[in-house]
């Protein structure tokens, strides 16, 4: 069996009903919580919603931009930005896990194992 | 085999010598031994001052002092050293401990002098040194106040640090009285005409001053102390700080037979050596070369040069001779003196512009062919200090008269560009202007910020700090005042080009003037810009409007509070602090339902903690039909007006303050500026109600209202300035409306009405041109803009109930709605539900409802 194969991707939800510049939180199966992004160009990511320094599960709610042209999203609890695509922290020694996204259909599916 | 290096004392001195030390013995060569009779690590005395009014220790911690980590340093608290053992290199403590050392450095500072008063020792008698001796001042005024109501205090010694102390009084609450004996306050600093000045100026005060008298007697009177004062002047006091100068403490060094000088302290070569090759001496207890120093800067320089000679093996290093000059704030009033500023050198002369009027007093002492700068006494405005010092000893660019000449030009008469190279701008650390020059062209520093980090200018008193972008101006660099990464425009900026193009979108703003696709500074402050803006143009007002919702902090995005565990805060309007029984119940009944913890606010009103975000909506829910609407309390905007009881009930209230309160709260709710805007309205001089904290205050008099602007509790408090006196209604309306949008026009992200004043240049004055005499004829724009902001007000929770897909964003789970957040959990203290923080297990039984 290959990696790919022993994943499970959950529909989280249309991508229509992410905004623009904006993230929304999702539970997938495991009971782990994952924010899911969507930026200005129409890319989505997904990372871990905890976020590890301020320890809550807030990232989804953070404010979506770019930080000399990568994609980020800064913690609503005390401003640390996080790289959608790596997970790693900019401005503290931290990062969150990082999920595979697809898009099939309009619909946002995060892959987990 | 490592070495025992001994330190005597752990002042500021010391913790300089053990960090140097540290950072230059890169071998490990020596093991340090701090030996200290204080029972904290060494902390900031020449910021003791600060203590006074947050009584908050830990704020004077010097960064690194508990050597944490560092094997090779021993810090021993609270047992003072009693003998020095030379012949055996050993040092014993009062508690009889022993240790040995292969070299010993005295770093023991000074005592303050008590002058030979009869009473000088009676209980309220104190001396302005260590925190204790603050803690003991501050018990002293307690105890008075307790008593009486009121505390009376006197400082004997009017120099700067009696002056210090004076202040330190005042703010405890007293009018204190200061006694100097020499003719003028300050002596060894000033002149007889500044001298003039400052006691004119401390006076305005509320600080009486006797000069050219000394305290005769000091007797117990009732509990109280009777000061007797040459004279004739009796003082009826509580307490006493003495303040009249300082001593090194060099007892230990004479008992053990080292070199003191006339006047005592250890006398030291240019090494910082005493008379015993293995005993060195550094700050305020060395003489080096017979003179003891008083101030921090020379101690440092001292510290590192016997770091130099231990740890780094450079015996050549050798202590250059310290400045002296000082520049203070000392209740407010500026004070500087530098270089020779009692004209001791030969030949020289004096130019002196002595203006009454403006309380300001200035004087160059220059060559005898008026050239070369020798020195120079600043009272009242000191603000030409930080380019006259480093001129110090160079030619003038022109005629002295014409530097300190009342209104010449621009402020400041030279510039740094005139400063040679060699001039010293930090004198704490000290940097010279060419190393500055140095860091901007080579090392490509071109940040205030960055040229701090890498030459240590201005991390010391940070009075220099305000010469750091003159320097990167002068060397080409642009101080760049833009935003962020995305636009390269201010605040202020993005506020002009947004009115005057009417654009009402963040991507049209970015795609146009700005790069990217936005940060969490830029994004916030445009939607705020947006805000603010939005009534005047016509935009849609509702911040979570479909492409305003992403712009917001988190708090806005959701109206409410986040907390530290994920959840919400609640907190409704509650305008003037006024609620009826009924509105009172609904909070408790909604509290009580959705299990949320109740708290009182330091603004007058209810915050309900804990709610989660699904919860939000149903809260509000019930909050609204109650008839409550938001309170702002998330938002940089408008959050509450507070009031005293006023002239309905309190028999001193000559106006009715809630009843001003309440308008002005409904009048400015949901107004959305660049930093938050708190207002206070008091029924009478009392003060009730803090007004004079307040980014606009406003208090009662006979005859109508007095307005304050520009306050501010928080970090740094600051008493708002007063406006208008006397004003109607109406007209007090008129200059709130003008204030705010003026402010919410030109202020930069995060600047508080507080700080904005302070950077707005012409300060007060200028402020008064534009608001009350209307001096640029915008008032009319000011005042329509705020009347469009008053018709266009709705309710943004109500917003929020009204339309399914902003209320679609409520929801903790896209996949999952209604699903509780398996993070949240709570536990009960004092009967109400509280946060427990991820990653700590919850109580068994004691969990929350969601
Ligand atoms: C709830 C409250 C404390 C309380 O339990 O009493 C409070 C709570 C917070 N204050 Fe405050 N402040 C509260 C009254 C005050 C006051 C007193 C007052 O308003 O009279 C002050 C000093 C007055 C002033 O602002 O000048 C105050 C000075 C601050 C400051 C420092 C501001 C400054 O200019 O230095 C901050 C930090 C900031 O804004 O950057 C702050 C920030 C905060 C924040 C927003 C911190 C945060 O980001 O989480 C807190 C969140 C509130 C929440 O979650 O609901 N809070 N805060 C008070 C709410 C009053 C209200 O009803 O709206
Ligand atoms: C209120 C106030 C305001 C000031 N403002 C300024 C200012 O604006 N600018 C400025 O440059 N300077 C200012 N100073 C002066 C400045 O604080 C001192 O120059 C500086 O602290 C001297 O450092 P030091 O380490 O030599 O002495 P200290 O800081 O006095 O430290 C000496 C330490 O040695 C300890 N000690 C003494 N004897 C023994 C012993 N036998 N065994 C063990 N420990 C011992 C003492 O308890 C003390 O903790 C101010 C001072 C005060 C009090
Ligand atoms: S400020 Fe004046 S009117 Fe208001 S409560 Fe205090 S004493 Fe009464
Ligand atoms: S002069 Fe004190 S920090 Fe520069």
């Amino acid at each position: 069996m290959t990696m790919t194969d022993a994943r499970i991707w959950t529909a989280v939800c249309e991508l229509a009903r992410i905004p623009v510049a904006a993230g929304v939180a999702a539970l997938l199966p495991g009971g782990e919580q994952v924010a899911v992004f969507r930026t200005t160009g129409d890319e989505v990511y997904a990372i871990g919603n905890i976020d590890p320094i301020g320890g809550a599960a807030v990232l989804s709610r953070g404010i979506v931009g770019d930080a000399g042209g990568q994609p980020v999203v800064a913690s609503p609890l005390y401003k640390e930005r996080f790289d959608l695509r790596t997970g790693e922290c900019l401005d503290g020694d931290a990062s969150v896990p990082t999920y595979p996204v697809r898009v099939t259909d309009g619909v946002v599916h995060v892959g987990s194992v | 085999m490592s070495r025992t290096l001994v330190v005597v004392g752990n002042g500021m001195v010391s913790h300089r010598l053990v960090e140097a030390v540290r950072a230059e013995d890169v071998d490990g060569a020596w093991r340090v031994v701090v030996l200290a009779e204080e029972s904290r690590p060494a902390y900031d005395r020449v910021g003791l001052s600060s203590y006074v009014g947050n009584w908050d220790a830990s704020a004077l911690e010097l960064a690194g002092s508990s050597y944490d980590g560092d094997e090779l340093v021993e810090l021993r608290l609270g047992d003072p050293v009693a003998r020095i053992d030379r012949e055996a290199k050993v040092v014993t403590t009062e508690a009889g401990f022993e240790q040995a050392y292969d070299a010993l450095v005295l770093a023991t500072g000074s005592y303050p002098f008590v002058p030979p008063v009869p009473g000088r020792d009676l209980p309220g008698c104190f001396v302005y040194r260590t925190i204790e001796d603050l803690d003991a001042i501050r018990a002293a005024a307690d105890h008075a106040r307790s008593n009486r109501g009121r505390a009376a205090g006197a400082v004997i010694g009017g120099g700067l640090l009696g002056l210090e102390a004076a202040k330190a009084l005042r703010d405890m609450g007293m009018s204190p009285h200061v006694i100097e004996m020499a003719p003028r306050l300050m002596p060894i600093q000033v002149d007889e005409g500044g001298g003039a000045l400052l006691k004119r100026l401390v006076e305005d005060l509320d600080v009486t001053v006797h000069t050219g008298t000394s305290t005769s007697e000091i007797v117990e009177d009732r509990e109280r102390l009777l000061a007797k004062l040459g004279n004739g002047t009796e003082l009826d006091l509580d307490l006493i700080v003495f303040s009249a100068g300082i001593r090194p403490r060099d007892q230990l060094a004479r008992d053990a037979g080292l070199d003191v000088g006339e006047r005592g302290g250890v006398v030291v070569d240019d090494g910082c050596r005493t008379s015993d090759p293995a005993i060195y001496a550094v700050g305020e207890v060395a003489a080096v070369e017979g003179t003891c120093y008083g101030l921090v800067a020379p101690g440092y320089t001292m510290a590192e040069i016997v770091a130099a000679q231990l740890a780094a093996g450079n015996t050549a290093a050798a202590f250059p001779g310290a400045d002296l000059s000082t520049k203070l704030k000392l209740l407010g009033v500026d004070v500087a003196s530098f270089g020779d500023a009692h004209a001791t050198t030969e030949g020289s002369l004096e130019v002196v512009v002595n203006d009454a009027v403006a309380g300001t007093y200035k004087k160059l002492v220059v060559s005898d062919d008026s050239t070369t700068l020798l020195g120079g006494i600043l009272v009242g405005d000191a603000s030409e200090y930080n380019t006259l010092r480093p001129m110090v000893g160079s030619e003038l660019p022109g005629d002295p008269a014409s530097i300190i000449a009342p209104a010449g030009g621009d402020g400041g008469g030279i510039g740094v560009d005139a400063l040679p190279d060699e001039a010293q701008i930090c004198s704490c650390n000290n940097v010279t202007k060419g190393q500055i020059k140095g860091a901007i062209t080579e090392q490509g520093c071109d940040t205030v910020p960055k040229l701090k980090a890498c030459t240590n200018a201005g991390t010391g008193c940070g009075s220099c700090v305000t010469m750091l972008p003159k320097l990167l101006t002068s060397c080409g660099v642009e101080v760049s005042k833009s935003l962020c990464e995305h636009f390269t425009q201010s605040r202020a900026e993005l506020f002009e080009i947004i009115a005057a193009t009417g654009i009402t979108t963040f991507s049209e703003l970015i795609a146009k003037h700005g790069s990217g696709s936005g940060c969490a500074i830029c994004k916030p402050a445009v939607a705020s810009i947006l805000a603010s803006i939005a009534p005047v143009i016509g935009a849609d007002g509702h911040i979570l409007s479909d492409d305003q919702a992403g712009l917001q902090d988190t708090n806005d995005r959701f109206l409410a509070n986040m907390q530290r565990n994920g959840t919400y805060s609640v907190v409704p309007r509650v305008p003037g602090g006024e609620i009826t029984p009924d509105k009172l119940i609904v909070l408790g009944e909604v509290a009580k339902e959705f299990g949320l913890y109740t708290k009182i606010t330091g603004g007058q009103r209810i915050d309900l903690f804990g709610a989660t975000v699904d919860q939000l909506p149903h809260i509000w829910k019930r909050l609204v039909d109650a008839g409550f609407e938001s309170g702002h309390a998330y938002g940089k905007a408008l959050r509450t007006v507070k009031s005293c009881v006023g002239s309905t009930w309190c028999r001193y209230g000559v106006q009715d303050s809630v009843g001003m309160a309440v308008a002005l709260e409904l009048r400015y709710r949901g107004l959305r500026s660049p930093h938050k805007l708190k207002s206070a309205v008091s029924g009478c001089a009392r003060e009730c109600a803090e007004a004079r904290s307040k980014d606009f205050g406003i208090i009662a008099t006979d005859k109508g209202w007095n307005l304050y602007v520009c306050g501010n509790g928080g970090m740094t408090p600051r008493h708002a300035d007063l406006l208008a006196s006397d004003v109607d209604d109406v007209t007090l309306i008129r200059l709130i409306d003008r204030f705010l949008m003026f402010y919410i026009r030109t202020a930069d992200r995060l600047q508080r009405t507080a700080s904005w004043l302070e950077e707005l240049e012409g300060g007060l004055d200028h402020l008064r041109d534009v608001i009350v005499d209307d001096k640029l004829g915008i008032c009319d724009e000011l005042e329509a803009a705020m009347a469009a902001h008053v018709a266009n007000y709705a309710d943004e929770w109500k917003g929020v109930l009204d339309d399914p897909d902003k209320l679609a964003r409520f929801t903790s789970f896209v996949n999952a709605p209604g699903t509780p957040d398996p993070t949240i959990s709570f536990r009960e203290e004092r009967e109400q539900q509280v946060p427990v923080p991820l990653g700590i297990p919850a109580i068994a039984g004691a969990e929350g409802s969601s």
